[in-house]
């Protein structure tokens, strides 16, 4: 009965659930966490807009991203991983999300940024309809902790148009 | 050393009776492991619902050895969700992110590109030999929950098979020798 074997395991048994349940509080500990980030885009300058060969459009911008996601961090929070996406509709799709820029934020000191890029990976389109385009500017963020749950979020915001002619 | 005394001299003193409570106590061990697996399954609608990490494409984010629990629900799939995937013609499910969605405005179908938060460029290369992009069938879930370290077990498992073959041993030998 107390042999060896007997008490390692128990002892084993013993520390691996102390270190789930601790592992599973640390990811709940974040729903008590209300953050209140702020972010603001802005479009400075379309750099090109074009007709693909394929017969895709594609454009290049440069932006301005302010943004302030420290409230974001909690003690279980590893890293933040941020990106810009512009959201349009067309006749085809009625979802376009399409990826522009990434940022990976390693702590709560870096969470408080202003950039000026040009997007990193291409706007293209599914066929041609970019030509006075309305879209969306939407900053997403996504909160891989520690241990447990990952969280995700978003910031609309609207009203930027593409230009009317290519260029 | 007694306690090795000791155990040569339970496994002597074996009875069919108790071989056969063992046998059954072990096939109970067995059958919950699988209840509990195809029950995950169920709830999470996920054919695998744990999938280790096994590349270091998604670092920092995701480490090699590191475990993510999977959900496939009806939501849409849209950009930023971390996805596993499986390519035709290839046998590893690949774990990155979305970033990149075009949804069809009659049938609702999507057409979704990945990549790894590590990788410079997007998965394209990836893919099946002139696949540009991913449809709805090839993801098998995307992941919700993380938990650090704990897939090593397996991968060291399947790496070196004779830690596998003395772990199952000694447990095994751990069951017989058991007195209640």
């Amino acid at each position: 009965m107390h042999s060896f074997g007997y008490r390692a395991n128990a002892l084993l048994t013993y520390a691996l659930t102390i270190l789930a349940l601790m592992c599973t509080i640390a990811s709940l500990s974040d729903n008590f966490n209300f953050p209140s980030p702020s972010a603001e885009i802005q479009v400075l300058n379309f750099n090109w807009f074009q007709k693909q060969p394929d017969g895709n459009d594609e454009v290049s911008f440069t932006m301005n991203i302010t943004a302030d996601l420290q409230s974001l961090f909690t003690w279980n929070t590893k890293q933040l991983f941020i990106f810009v996406a512009a959201e349009y509709e067309t006749p085809q799709n009625s979802l376009n999300q399409v990826s522009l820029w990434d940022a990976i934020i390693p702590a709560k000191e870096h969470a408080k940024f202003w950039f000026q890029i040009a997007n990193k990976y291409r706007f293209t389109d599914q066929g041609s309809n970019l030509r006075g385009k309305e879209f969306n500017l939407t900053l997403h963020w996504h909160v891989m902790p520690k241990t447990g749950k990952m969280l995700a979020d978003k910031l609309v915001m609207s009203g930027f148009r593409l230009p009317e002619e290519y260029r | 050393m007694g306690w090795i005394g000791d155990t040569v001299d339970s496994v002597k003193s074996i009875q069919i009776r108790q071989l056969l409570t063992q046998a059954v106590s072990l096939g109970m061990i067995v059958t919950s492991a699988l209840i509990i697996w195809k029950a995950l399954m169920c709830i999470t609608g996920s054919e695998s619902p744990v999938v280790v990490v096994l590349s270091g494409s998604m670092e920092p984010g995701f480490k090699r050895g590191d475990i993510l629990f999977l959900h496939m629900s009806k939501d849409p799939i849209r950009t930023g969700e971390i996805v596993v995937f499986n390519v035709d013609g290839r046998e590893i499910p690949i774990v990155h992110r979305v970033i990149k969605v075009h949804e069809r405005q009659d049938t609702g179908e999507v057409d979704v590109l990945t990549k790894g938060d590590n990788n410079y460029g997007d998965d394209r290369l990836l893919y099946a030999q002139g696949q540009l992009w991913l449809q709805r069938h090839h993801i098998m879930g995307r992941a919700v929950g993380f938990l650090p370290y704990v897939g090593w077990v397996t991968i060291i498992m399947t790496e070196k098979p004779i830690i596998k073959y003395i772990l199952i041993g000694a447990l095994g030998l751990l069951v017989i020798t058991s007195k209640d």
